[in-house]
Order: C-alpha cells, then structure tokens, then sequence
C-alpha cells in the first residue's frame, strides 16, 4: 500500500491551488495563468485520486488509507479521514467533474476570473474533505463549509433571480445542517465518541434514535432534495452559471445520499426501520410529480433540475429499501445521475453560450446545424431515460429489483416515474433537436468547438462504460455496503 | 513592611490606577501631538498590566479578600478586557485624528473605564461590584458624548447615561434587598448564608431579580437592550467600537461570577431569567438586525444577538459552560476587533463609512478588505471552518449536556435567522452592480493593520490549533 498521506493530500491539492492563485495578480494578461493554474491544479487531484482507484483493496469492507491524528485536545475528536467503498466512487465524481467545470466556464467566466476559480478549488477540498471525513465533526465542518463557495457562485456569476436564488439555498440548506449540528452533539453526549466507524457499531436508545433520525433527516433531505424540501434547487440551478449547475446536480446533492447511508442506515437503524413507510411515501410522490413538473417547463435548466428530484427519489427509494440490490441500485444511480445530469448541464450550457437563452421554444432542428452535439446530447438524454447501455439503467434496474423485495405499490411507483422520465426526456429532445430550423437566429450556429468536447466526450465515454460494464464500479462498493446492511440488520433483529 | 508596599503596587488594578494619574499629567503637561503619545502610553501601560495579570499571585489578594476575588476565570476576563482595550485603542488612533477630535482624555477615559472593568470582573462583594460598574460606566457616558459639538455624540450620552443610571439604581436596590435578607455583602458569605436554606425567600427573590435586570442592562440583553443601538448609533465610530468590543467583556463575566458565586445553589431562580434573557435576546438580535441600514445599528443588534448565546452557557452552569463562555467571548472580541479595524478605515466621499449599501462594489476596488469583512461576517454568523463555529458549538455542547434540548433548537434556529444578515453585507460587496466604482478608500496606519491580521489570522486559522485556548478554557475556576 502506500505510506504517504494520500487522502491529505488529495483533500488539500486544490486548496494550494487555491493559495497559488491568490498570489496571481488578476489583469487581461493573467487571467489565462489562473485558468491554467486552476486546472493544473485539478487535474491533478483527478490523477491521484485515481491512484486511490488502482490501490483499492476491494475485500475489506471499512476504512483504507486511514490517516488519524488528535485535534482537539478535550474531547474525542480526530482529524481522521480514510476511503471505504461507498466514499471511493464520491470523491472520484468530485475530482472527475471538477476539471470538467473549470473547463466549461473557460471563456463564459469573463469578470473576476480569480474569485471563480478560488470558489471552485475550494469548493472541490471541502468536497472530498466531506467524503473522506470519519470523524463527525469534521464531517459537518466540510458540509457546512461547502455552502461558502456555492453562495458565491450563485450569487456573482448567476443569472437575473441570482441573489435571490443564493439566498434561498443558503439558508435553506443551513437551517437543515444546524440541526444535524445538534444531533450530532447529542450522539457524541451519549457515545462520547465522534468516529463515524464508531457510531455505527453504538446503539442509541429507541427515542434519542428517533429524535436524531429527524434531525438528520431535515439536513439530508433538503439536501437530496425530497418533496416537498427540493424548492430551492430550481431555483439555485436555474440561476446557477453552468459549472456551478454541473457540480450542484454532480455532487452536492449526493452529499444528501450519503448522508443517509452513513448516518441514517448506519447509527440509526432502528429510527431507520420506523421511517421507511414516510421515506418510501415521499419517495414515490417525488417522482411522480416532479415529473410531471417537468413536462410543463419551458425553461431547459429548470426541466432537467426537476428530473434530478425525481432521479433522486430513486435513490432514496433504493436507500431506504436496505437490501443489496436497492443499495447497489442508489450508489449507481447517484454515480450514474452525477455524471448524466452534469453532462446535461453542460450541455444545456454549450446552446446557452451560443445563444444566451434557456427556453425550450426559442429552439429547434438544432441537428441541421450541430450533428455531432445532437448525438452526444442523444447519449446523455438516453443516459437520463434509463435506457439499457447506459448507467441509467443499471442503478434504476437494481433498484427496482430490490423494491419487488419490499412491496410491489413502490415498484409501480418508481416504473411509473421511469416511464415519466422516458417522456419529458424524449419530448425535450425532439423540440430542440428534431425538425427544421424555425428561428431565423439559429440559422449561423456552430457545432461543439474542440474544448466542448474534450469535456463531453468523456462524460460520454464514462455513462456508457458504466453501463456496460457495472461491475467495475459495483465490486469495489460491494462490501462496504453489505456491511451497512449486516449492521442493520442484527439492530433490528434485538 | 516595605516589602508589602512594594507588592502593593504591582497588584495589577493599583498599578493601572497609578498609571492612569500618570497618563493624566503626562497629557496634560505635554506640549505637541499630546493626543497621540497619551494614546502610545496607554497602550505600553495595558502592555504592562496584562503581564501583570499574568504573573499575579493569589497572595497579592489576602488583604482585600472580603471585597476582591482571585480565580483563573477572573484572570481570564482580565486579559482578555486588557486585550479589547489595546485593540480598541490602537485602531482609533487614526479615526481620531481623522475626525479631530485629539481630545488627550480619551484614552485616559478608556484606562479609568477598563481599570473599572478588571476591578468588576474581580469584585466579590456587593459594594466594590456596585462602585466598579459606576467606575467604568461614568467614564463611558463621558466617552460617549465626547464629540461635544456633535449632537447626535451629545443625544448618545444622554441616554446612555439616564438609562445607565436607572438601571444602577435598580441594581443598587436589589443589593439594599440583598443584603437585608443575607445581612453580608460578601459573596462568599451570601452563599453560606443561603446554603442553609432550600428556598429563597420573598424579599430575597425580588433583590435577585432587581439585580438580574440590572445586569441584563449592562451586558444589553433583551428587553433591556434599548439603549445599545442608540449609543452605538450616536457615539463616534471609535468610541462604538470600544463599546461594542469591551465592556461586555466584563459585564459578562460579572454576571457569570453574580450567578454561579453567591446564589450557586439557586439554579431554579435565577436561569428561568436567564433563559428568557437568552431566547429573547437571540430572536430580537437576529430579527432586528435584518431591517437595519446603518451598520454600527446591525453591529448593535448583533451584539445582543451573541450575548442570547453566550447566556446559553449560563443557563448550562456546569464547567462546560464556563468554558463556552470563555471560548465565545474570545471570539466575540477577536471577531469584533477585526470588524472595527477595517470599519475605522473605510472612507466613502471623505466621510467615514455609515450606511451598509455604501459598502457597493468594494469587492472590485478593493478585494483583499471585501474577503476580510466576509470571513468576519461567515464567523460572526457561526459558519464552519471559521472561530465563531467554535464558539457556538462549545455552546451548544454545554447546553446539551445539561439535557437543554429545546433552547439548543431555538438557538440554532435564531443563528439561520442571523445568518441572513450577515450574508446580506456579502451581498452588497459581491453580487451588487455599483456603478460608481473607487470612491470608497481603505487606509490603514500600520498598527492597525497587525491588530487586523494578527485578529484574521486568529479567526481563520483557530481550527488548525485549537486546542490552545480550549485547554485553557477548559482549566478556568470561577
């Protein structure tokens, strides 16, 4: 194995990234220097954190690459951080799509290029930081921390709402992480421990369970987001610039998945087997009618937002229904979801450069002109469709397997929400893409140019490679989730 | 006996006390510039008699033991008010001069006012708590209204002076009350007195209660907090950040020190007061601020805001309260510091800087200050990783120990709400289009610029070393 601290130091690249560009100065010449800083910087967080891929030790279900050492001095608080097999595949999401964004807003991000890019890096370390973290404490530090840079990004770069919009997110998802603040202070009263591995071996009484689940519950779910918690994401992804929409759908809403598994499955198993009947209610209602929701959107951004909603409803249904196929099913459809909503975003992003509008209507026969963006949107589209190939198949299959385990009224809900998500999907696609060109301003537009496909193509490559072949990505997860389910069950079974 | 005489005088209060005569003259007698080398006095003197404190010995007190205290807790506050006052001092320096008001009293006023402090924070006995409040709150009031052709500076020290004096008479009355019923003026001997009893009885109730609202006056908690936003609003910028920076300082550890020395054992008495002062002072602090445009008013609000939390840790009264306490006021006064420090050098048109809107487009003219003022508005608002997280978490910590389930939520709840205006000055700098960029002008003399980045440093880096202050706070005795 190795014995450098790799996990440090891919949690912390960025933020040296970060430091180097504060020393640039920003003028005409050198904002160049910040990009190419930024993603130098980036990039090689990617390649490390790819190391982590390659030296995974795939037959040992808890913590790799353990790095711990005292922090406080009081109480029991580590700065302790380490892999397991349901972080891996996160942090690889965080570092794969952020070179990708500051890719994406080369030439879009015109004023105060250093602020973007010192947002970005900071943001990507707090990230990682959120996933690697095994102490509670410092688990919720990144958490919160992630909100400092995404209310930036929002709110300077956005479109016209964006202040509102960065407002909203911002308390919004604090009101909820505060209460996990609590939570998390009453577990470490009870445990006198903050080691997540800890905590997940503890046992809280029915009640304090009960009580945490909830508080949990509201910092999760606003981040996923549930119905009917998910208001604040249309708006922060529509007004979001496009790398910040792409690292909102690709990663922070994960966060919320994440949480779940850890914390909710894991310490809190008996609370956890109370809630299910409410998870599995909001769950199926969430598909549903975000879906139809977003078959009445006119704006392309806010369309895709609302699939997202209802992706994520399939996650928590797979979440919740703790059995290996329902959690194999969310941690594929999260991965799956982080790479195809972003490619979407992005995708939406390349018209919008072009164009500068969002609205459905203003677009179509965009294939006359732009055949090669035509097919990879069409991949993409597929990729969000669920179709078989593609890694939207694999994590909603799964999960639908594991719901005929539960109950079949969950099944018909999900399928239902897939068949929706068949139709917003297909529908969007033939008004933009399909027919002839309508709109006299469409008439001069030009396909991707080749930095717009030094970023989808790979997006592309990697939905199909998931698709194809799952088990790359399901192997390495495998134990660590059947772990979760072990611990749950023996819980349960006292 | 000589030898007596000689450790009296290195008793950190009589020292202070001395120097300040020394100060007195030393301006009065001076020729040239007399404003600016009482203040550098000033400043040496606190130097010293923050060593001072540091090296004093519980021996120093036998004398004075019926009306002074000695504990780490007490040293603690000492230092840390010592600190506040340099701080203060060395950042209005220039504002001063700027506005010329070279008045050489004002920092011998801040040294009488701050002596008044050590010796509050110290007091253990109804009468020298009583006469240390009146030291340092007179010279406030004549800080207050010290720009005498101002009438606004005028209007602030008027009304700080009459609600000041009613709330020393109330506080005066609950002692009269107090020591009735106790027949002691000692703390000490209070709480013996009352370790009898299981109960407080009538008389002894209403002195509590008289006293609490007495305090409640002097730390600005709700509903007794009118005052604060119109001293703060009246008084000249330099003399609001003294205010906002010291005195809480000790009211605060006065009345940690009222609640948990004499009437330790009367929980149930006085934390339902507490706890009201608390709620109350959280939800107004973050509700009123949202609607201000002045920022010395949302200052105002904000401060009572962070003394809602800090009475959390009172109502918690178990150690780990004793050390929130101290963690929060660390930071409250390190986060204070470091706005005043770039509020007293932000020019807009050649005028000092009021209104919070004029604050648009400072992020393109000048960066480095708009970061600054928004890391002290993201850890004044308690977000991750920056000290105020700190200082709310150890709260929180010490009210869930005490199982204080409900006012850790309302707490939690009142910081989102606060968050909203803290974030509202980020939104200014940074989201807001200005169009007349540049006239807002950022000049800092070089003492100040070390007070501002030395109180940076401490607030971004505290997470990477924290355990400095938290073992010391966690080893105070009240």
């Amino acid at each position: 194995m190795i014995d450098w601290p790799l996990v440090s130091v891919i949690i912390f690249l960025p933020l040296i990234g970060a430091l180097i560009i504060l020393f640039i100065k920003e003028d005409e010449l050198t904002s160049i220097n910040i990009k190419w800083a930024a993603l130098l910087a980036t990039l090689g967080t990617f390649i490390l954190s790819l190391i982590l891929w390659l030296q995974f030790d795939y037959s040992n279900p808890s913590y790799q690459y353990e790095e711990k050492f005292r922090w406080f001095d009081d109480f029991n608080f580590f700065y302790h951080v380490g892999v397991d097999g349901i972080s891996l595949f996160m942090i690889l999401l965080s570092t794969f799509l952020t070179p990708l964004c500051i890719l994406a807003s080369w030439n879009n991000i015109k004023k105060r290029v250093k602020e973007y890019m010192l947002s970005f890096l900071f943001l990507e370390t707090v990230m990682i930081g959120m996933f690697a973290s095994i102490d509670i404490l410092l688990f919720y530090i990144f958490f919160e921390a992630v909100l400092i840079p995404m209310y930036l990004i929002i709110g300077i770069w956005g479109g016209n709402r964006r202040i509102y919009a960065s407002f909203k997110f911002f308390l919004y998802t604090l009101l909820g992480s505060v209460l996990m603040l609590i939570a998390i202070i009453v577990m470490y009263r009870n445990s006198s421990s903050m080691s997540i591995e800890f905590l997940q071996g503890n046992y809280f009484s029915y009640n304090t369970q009960l009580f945490l689940w909830l508080a949990f519950f509201a910092s999760f779910a606003v981040k996923i987001p549930m119905w009917p918690f998910h208001t604040w994401l249309p708006d922060a992804h529509v007004e979001a610039p496009t790398a910040g929409s792409v690292i909102l759908a690709g990663v922070l809403l994960k966060m919320g998945g994440y949480g779940f598994i850890r914390f909710s499955l894991g310490m809190l198993p008996e609370a956890t087997e109370f809630f299910i009947p409410l998870i599995m209610t909001l769950s199926i209602v969430a598909i549903v009618y975000t879906s139809l929701v977003a078959l009445a959107q006119t704006d392309i951004k806010k369309l895709i937002a609302y699939s997202s909603v209802a992706h994520m409803g399939i996650v928590t249904i797979g979440i919740f229904l703790v059995n290996q196929q329902g959690l194999e099913g969310a941690m594929m459809q999260m991965i799956s979801h982080g790479l195809v909503s972003a490619a979407l975003f992005l995708c939406v992003g390349v018209i919008y450069d072009r164009m500068h509008t969002r609205e459905i209507e203003f677009y179509g026969g965009l294939v006359q002109r732009m055949p090669l963006y035509a097919t990879v949107f069409m991949i993409f589209m597929l990729g969000s469709v669920g179709l078989p190939g593609t890694s939207g198949f694999i994590g909603e299959f799964l999960v639908i397997v594991g719901a005929f385990k539960f109950s079949s009224y969950v099944v018909i809900g999900a399928a239902f929400g897939i068949i929706l998500s068949a139709v917003y999907m297909l529908y969007l696609y033939k008004r933009i893409i399909f027919g002839t060109i309508t709109n006299n301003k469409l008439a001069e537009i030009l396909d991707i140019n080749t930095r717009e496909k030094i970023i989808l193509i790979p997006l592309a490559i990697s939905v199909i490679l998931l698709g194809i072949f799952p088990n790359l990505f399901l192997d390495p997860m495998r134990l660590s989730l059947e772990l979760i389910i072990t611990n749950y069950e023996i819980a349960n079974a006292k | 006996m000589l030898n007596n005489i000689y450790n009296i005088f290195f008793i950190p209060e009589i020292f202070l006390a001395c120097s300040s005569f020394v100060c007195l003259l030393f301006g009065l007698f001076l020729k040239k510039n007399t404003f600016r080398q009482t203040s550098n006095l000033a400043v040496f003197v606190l130097l010293l008699t923050i060593l001072l404190v540091y090296y004093d010995s519980e021996s120093n007190f036998a004398n004075y033991k019926s009306l002074f205290s000695h504990s780490s807790f007490i040293n603690f506050f000492k230092i840390l008010a010592l600190l506040g006052s340099i701080a203060s001092i060395i950042i209005s320096k220039d504002y001063f001069l700027g506005i010329k008001l070279k008045n050489f009293e004002i920092p011998v006023l801040f040294l009488f006012s701050t002596l008044g402090m050590m010796l509050m924070i110290a007091s253990n006995n109804l009468m020298s708590m009583y006469l240390a409040i009146e030291l340092q709150s007179l010279s406030l009031y004549v800080t207050a209204a010290i720009k005498r052709d101002s009438i606004s500076s005028a209007e602030s020290g008027v009304k700080y002076f009459i609600l000041g004096a009613l709330s020393s008479g109330i506080l005066l009355y609950g002692f009269s009350l107090i020591y009735g019923f106790t027949g002691s003026m000692n703390f000490d001997d209070i709480s013996f007195y009352l370790s009898k009893y299981d109960n407080l009885n009538l008389g002894l109730i209403f002195g509590l209660v008289f006293v609490m609202v007495g305090l409640a006056f002097k730390v600005s908690a709700v509903p007794f907090h009118m005052w604060t936003p119109d001293v703060y609003e009246g008084a000249p910028n330099s003399i609001t950040g003294f205010f906002a920076i010291v005195p809480k300082i000790a009211a605060v550890a006065l009345i940690y020190r009222f609640c948990l020395v004499p009437f330790e054992n009367f929980y149930l008495e006085w934390s339902q007061i507490i706890l009201f002062l608390s709620i109350a002072s959280m939800f107004l602090g973050a509700i009123a601020a949202i609607a201000q445009s002045n920022i010395k008013r949302l200052l105002a609000y904000s401060s009572i805001g962070h003394i809602g939390y800090i009475l959390i840790a009172l109502v918690a009264a178990n150690d780990d309260g004793i050390k929130a306490a101290s963690i929060y006021m660390f930071s409250y006064m390190i986060m204070n510091v470091a706005v005043f420090a770039i509020l007293l050098s932000l020019k807009v048109k050649n005028e000092y800087l009021i209104n919070i809107s004029d604050l648009k487009g400072l992020s393109k003219s000048n960066p480095i200050v708009s970061l600054s003022i928004s890391i002290i508005m993201l850890s004044m608002a308690g977000i991750p990783p920056f000290i105020g997280f700190f200082g709310k978490f150890y709260v929180f910590i010490a009210a869930i120990e005490q199982e204080l389930y409900v006012l850790s939520v309302l707490g939690v709840l009142a910081s989102v709400i606060s968050a909203f205006y803290y974030l509202r000055i980020i939104k200014i700098m940074y989201f807001d289009e200005s169009k007349s960029e540049g006239i807002i002008n950022f000049q800092i003399s070089f003492q100040s610029k070390i007070i501002l980045s030395l109180s940076l440093f401490v607030i971004i880096c505290f997470i990477f070393y924290p355990s400095l202050l938290i073992n010391l706070s966690a080893s105070l005795t009240i």
